[in-house]
Order: C-alpha cells, then structure tokens, then sequence
C-alpha cells in the first residue's frame, strides 16, 4: 500500500502521455495528407529564423503590449517545466523536492518560477480582459464566434489555475517547512507564496499535508490534461511555432513559386524543334489538376501551417480587404483549411485510414470565391503573422484552381488575360503601339 | 520645361553594334497608361541628362505575366515569362531598370526559375546609385518646406525589402519626409495588387484606395509621393474622390526629380 501512490501516478502519467502521443501521430497523419514540398535548402537560415521568430519571440513585440505579455506567459511555461520534471521524479519514486540539493540554486530556481507565476496570473487577467471586457476589434470578427471563443477563453482559465494551484502548493509546503513537518524538508525560497501561507497559519500539519498533496496532484493532473487539450484546440502553436518557423518560407516576399508541371508544357509548346508525340510519356508526374481545391491539394507546409495557428488575428487587422470590410479574412482562412482537415481525419479515422468522398471541399464549403478575389496580394497577413504562417499562398493556389480547373475567374480578369495573350497588354492596346509614349508631347 | 527626350531601342543598338549599360523596362502601364507615360518620361529625362547608355525594348516589350500570375492564370503567366525572357537572352541583357515595383518583382523573383537570371532594380533604387556616383546631382529648392508623405508599394516594399532608396531620394529634394501610420512593413495596400486593378473590387463598406488616400490625408500632405505606376493611378483617384486635387499632388519620385532639376 506504501507504495500505492507511486503506482498511481505512473498509471495517471503513462495514460496522460500516451493519449498525447496517440493524438500526435494523427496530427502528423493529417498534415502529410498534403504534397510533397521540397525545404530542405538553407538550412543555417531556417535554424535561425526559428531561433529567432519562435523561441526569441522576435515578431511577437511588434505589437509591444500583446508583446510582452505573451513574452512573459511564455517564459514563465518554458521555465516552470523544469518544475514540473521535479514533479515527475518525485511522483515517481515518492521523493519530495529532489532538486533541492542544489541549494542556493533550487532557492533560486523556486523564487524565479514563483515570480514567474505571479507574472503569469497578471498576464492571463490582461489578456482575459482584453477579450471579454475591452473587446478588441481583432477578437471579435465573425469567425471567432462559438469554440474559437471559448477555446481562447478556456486556455486562460486553465493557465490560471493552474499557477494557483502551483503556489498553493508552494505555500502549504512553506508552511510544513516552518512547523518542521516529516518528509517537508527546508528547501526552497518563496517569495510570492509565503504571503498565501499566512492564510493557513492555524492550521494543523495533517490538513497542510492534505492541503499540499491536493495541490500537488492537481497540479500535475491539470498540466497532462493541459497537454491532451492542446491538440482540440488554437494553443497547439505551443509546440508546432518551432518547426512551423523553420520550414516558414525564405526568400523575398513577393516570389510565388513557378508551377514546374506548367513549366514543361510551356517548354514544350514554345519550343518548335519539340515534336510533343516524341515526347517522353510522363505522365505520371502531370498533376491530377492545377491549384487547390481542398485541403490534400496544398503542401504539408500549408497544413501545418494552418495547425500551426493560434487564431490570434494580426493578419486579418493588417489586412487591407479585411479593414474595407471585404469578407476576406485571411485567419478565417487558416482556421478554415484546419477545419477541412480535421474533418478529413475523422473520416479517416472511420473508414480505416481510407478517404471516402463525403461531397465536400475546402472550396465553396469553408472558402468562398468572393473571399478568395478580394487579395490584393499585398503581403501584410503574412508580415504580420508572429510564426511564419503564409495564408495568401493557399489563396494563390486556390484562385490557380478557379482560373486553370474551372476557368472561373471574374469577367474582368477574363478579358485581362485576354488582351495579356492577344496583345501582350492587360489593356486592349496593340503592342505595336508600345513606344508612342517616347513621340507625343 | 524640354519635349525632345531621347529613347534608344535595343533593336537600334544592336544594330549598330552597341550595348547599352542597362535597358529601362517600361511596363505596359508606363506604355499605355496616360497617367503613368508621365512618370516613364520623368525617368527618361532623367536618363538623357545624366547621359546614361541605356535602352528600352519598345515593340519588343510584353507583359511581364504577373497579374495573369496573381489572378492564378499560370498558364499564361510562363507563356510570358519565357517569351520575355527569350527577347532578353538574345540581346544579352545584364542590367533592367523599371518604374514598376510589379515588373521589378516579377523579372527579379520569378523568371530566374525560367531561365532569365539579370540583375534587376527599381528606378528609385537606380537613382539612389546614380546619386551616390554623382552622376546626377540633385538641388532642392523647388520642394523646400513641402510636406512630402511617401506611399509604400507592396511589391517593392513587403514584398522586396526596398524602403529606404525612394525615402532618401525625397530626403534629398530638401522636402519634408513625413510617414503615414501604417508605412513601411506595415504600408497598407493602394488596392491595385493581385490583379485587382483590373476588376471590380469585393463588396465592403468602403475601397482601399480610399481608406489608404485618408491615411495620407492625416499627414496634412502637400505632395503624396508613389512609386508605382498603379499605385498612382489608386491615389490619384483617392486624392479625387476626396475632391482635394486642387491642393495635393501624386507624383512618382522620378517625376519629383525632374520636376527638381526643371527638367
């Protein structure tokens, strides 16, 4: 029975992770559903933009009081899971503060993540605020209504329980610390916690030791239940911020990839010395169609990407279709591709890992046409996002799908790649008459 | 004010032998459009000034493919490309100078991948350089005290990193540089890009040149500065539509360089 506790916690510890980990091999299931797409170049730059971006946090404080207050909740999650590999330990072999041989250094790793919490706690309230009370523009598009809400609501409601529970923890701790209590050996320092533990004074050592065991499991419950809620949910760019930065596209901003299937066509039929029916037969690598037109038609990058979003809405404030009141919402788009693939899982999931057609795509039926015309191409969504997400490329290769699958471009554009393949002009003009500029007056 | 500029085709050059040390790559709104053959002249007048060996393509000249490209037609868009980049390879082309931030990112970025790898720069990128080789030399005076805001087009700014040549060009004319609230990285589009110019925008509450002619208007500008042809075409209709043409200006920088130098 001694050791009952023990087993109990490796049970709790082994069914939090495996279910984790159950959840992560879907995860990469679903984001390789996407093409094949080559990042293997430069990597020195790839190493140091996700140095950069995500763990320097370097796009985050462009916005500096979102900034910095992300930057602390950050550092205080980063830091306080060295706590929780002392948890672990203890939990394991029923040690209490195994780290405490460090001495000054364990009194202060334990003051700085106490700070830390407390730092946290008033970042969680900011932010609780700044979404329920001051409403800012960017919470409250049309796409966050429902989950994404509440699931923005609910991380911080977890997180701050979850550093309450952590100082009152600490703070029963103290408290058998003092009264020399078996087992609570003297280690530690507690800045923040020591002022909680005056609420306990009074009370018996039983009750502390209940009081701290209490907390102590919660605690550690709360975090694997924390870790099994991220893959529902945004907070997923925890851990998915880091690679998505590193396979984040390099190179200037304005470079769209050129189409290499469309390449060897236009070889082919500008070429005059090409006879197309000594053409090699490859047609193995011609793609079953050109752009986008559900969620397995875009890179895996692009579906990492959109798992990668925490539907924070820097892109959509920034955007210049979205601030005229254009339907377009480049977070919408994000949050949309990540919506069809979800749902493409599950039928996975219920067909064996085969895909059957359920008579719905990621075009019409999460993504309008209108949406997608709106671009104007500029860029901003994807200067503004903080973790290297590239919506306006499933824009582009969606409108790819409208133009070259389904010739369905707006009647203007029509008649402007018209006159671009009659006259080399998107404007009805002759191009004979490309220098006359240079004779009128 | 001189009528008389001097454009040499490379068709002429070649035939006489010579190469010219870079060719101006007009760009149909710089061929076409009746506001932006302004902007093209400016530049060339410049050119003639400083005596630069320079040539265009003229006849030879053709889209560029990008709004074919960023309305998603990529057929057309390498159909372009590579005729484009057959015209330069024969003429041994080294060196492109453009007045379009689209032609400049479009020849820059994606005809590499086609086979055309040249060294491409923007006109204000240009005549930084010729600045700073004195072989213009630019005296201010005409734009004293003028309150100049400068409009950051996408494609040489988000989209190539270029912020700062037109910036110190019109530092350089002895005008007053001063920055709208969104600039820079965070310029706000004209609402031409994306082949959007040539349809009729999404339904909203209101245009983006409009919402991006009011950001210019709270700099209490004299002079909104551009350097894009599309862009000044977007502005132009902003600065309109807020029936304030009489007091404001959109001017490319080239066309406030000529304008300094009297040309």
């Amino acid at each position: 029975m001694q050791y009952l506790p023990n087993i109990l916690f490796v049970v709790v510890l082994l069914i939090g992770t495996g279910y984790f980990a159950k959840n992560v091999g879907k995860l990469r299931r679903n984001i390789l559903l996407g093409k094949d797409t080559d990042v293997s170049d430069d990597r020195p730059t790839r190493w140091r933009n996700m140095l950069r971006i995500a763990f320097g946090q370097s796009k985050m404080v462009v916005r500096p009081v979102a900034g910095l207050l992300h930057v602390i909740v950050y550092v205080g999650f980063v830091i306080i899971n060295i706590e929780v590999l002392e948890i672990v330990i203890d939990g394991i072999f029923g040690t209490h503060r195994v780290f405490s041989g460090l001495g000054p250094v364990y009194d202060f790793l334990i003051a700085s993540f106490e700070i830390l919490a407390f730092l946290v706690i008033i970042s969680v309230v900011a932010f609780w605020v700044r979404r329920n009370i001051i409403k800012l523009q960017r919470f409250l598009k049309p796409e966050m209504k429902g989950w994404p809400k509440k699931d923005g609501n609910l991380i911080l409601y977890i997180e701050l329980v979850l550093m309450f529970l952590f100082l009152t923890m600490n703070a029963a701790d103290f408290r058998l610390q003092q009264l020399g209590a078996e087992h609570y050996l003297q280690a530690g320092s507690f800045p923040v916690s020591q002022y909680i533990s005056n609420w306990f004074i009074g009370m018996d050592i039983p009750s502390l030791i209940f009081l701290e065991r209490t907390a102590w499991w919660l605690h550690i419950v709360g975090i694997l239940f924390f870790l099994n809620y991220l893959y529902f949910s945004k907070h997923l760019h925890i851990l998915l911020a880091f690679p998505n930065t590193f396979y984040g596209k390099l190179g200037p901003k304005g470079k769209f990839n050129n189409l290499e299937a469309v390449t060897r066509e236009v070889k082919l039929m500008m070429n005059p010395n090409v006879d197309p029916f000594a053409a090699p037969d490859d047609a193995g690598d011609v793609p079953s169609k050109f752009g986008a037109s559900d969620v397995m038609d875009l890179s895996w990058v692009q579906l990492l990407n959109a798992y990668t979003c925490t539907e924070c809405g820097r892109c959509t404030s920034e955007c210049p279709a979205n601030q005229t009141g254009k339907k377009l919402s480049p977070r919408k788009i994000m949050m949309d591709t990540r919506d069809r693939l979800e749902e493409v899982g599950k039928i996975l999931d219920a067909n064996k890992g085969e895909f059957k057609e359920d008579g719905k795509q990621l075009l019409d039926d999460y993504i309008t046409r209108e949406e997608l015309w709106a671009c104007t191409s500029c860029n901003a969504c994807v200067e503004a996002c903080p973790v290297s997400i590239d919506p306006l490329s499933i824009i582009m290769d969606m409108r790819q799908y409208l133009v070259m699958e389904q010739s369905a471009a707006p009647s203007d554009l029509n008649n402007m790649m018209g006159n671009i393949e009659n006259n080399g002009a998107p404007w009805p003009f002759n191009q004979m008459d490309r220098l006359n500029w240079s004779k009128e007056s | 004010m001189t009528d008389t500029i001097k454009v040499p085709t490379m068709a002429e050059m070649f035939a006489a032998g010579e190469k010219p040390e870079v060719l101006f790559w007009v760009g149909c709104a710089g061929s076409f459009d009746d506001r932006a053959k302004r902007i093209t002249k400016a530049f060339v007048k410049i050119l003639n000034k400083a005596k630069i060996s320079f040539a265009v393509l003229g006849t030879e000249e053709s889209c560029t493919g990008d709004p074919a490209k960023r309305a998603g037609n990529e057929f057309l868009f390498q159909m372009q490309a590579v005729t484009n980049i057959e015209v330069l390879n024969a003429y041994e082309i080294q060196k492109i100078v453009t007045a379009c931030p689209h032609c400049f990112n479009t020849i820059k970025n994606e005809y590499p991948g086609l086979g055309g790898s040249y060294e491409v720069v923007h006109h204000t990128q240009f005549l930084k350089e010729l600045l700073k080789e004195g072989r213009i030399a630019m005296e201010g005076g005409t734009f004293k005290g003028k309150r100049i805001t400068f409009h950051d087009p996408c494609y040489l700014g988000r989209a190539n990193g270029v912020y700062e040549a037109p910036r110190e060009l019109i530092r350089k004319l002895d005008a007053e540089l001063v920055e709208m609230k969104s600039c820079k990285q965070r310029g706000l589009c004209c609402g031409a890009g994306g082949a959007q110019m040539f349809k009729e925008p999404e339904k909203g509450n209101k245009d983006v040149n409009i919402e991006r002619t009011e950001q210019a208007l709270e700099t209490t500008p004299d002079i909104i500065a551009a350097g894009c042809p599309f862009c000044n075409t977007m502005m132009t209709d902003g600065v309109k539509h807020k029936e304030r043409e009489a007091d404001i200006k959109v001017m490319d920088i080239a066309e406030l360089i000529a304008a300094a130098e009297d040309l």
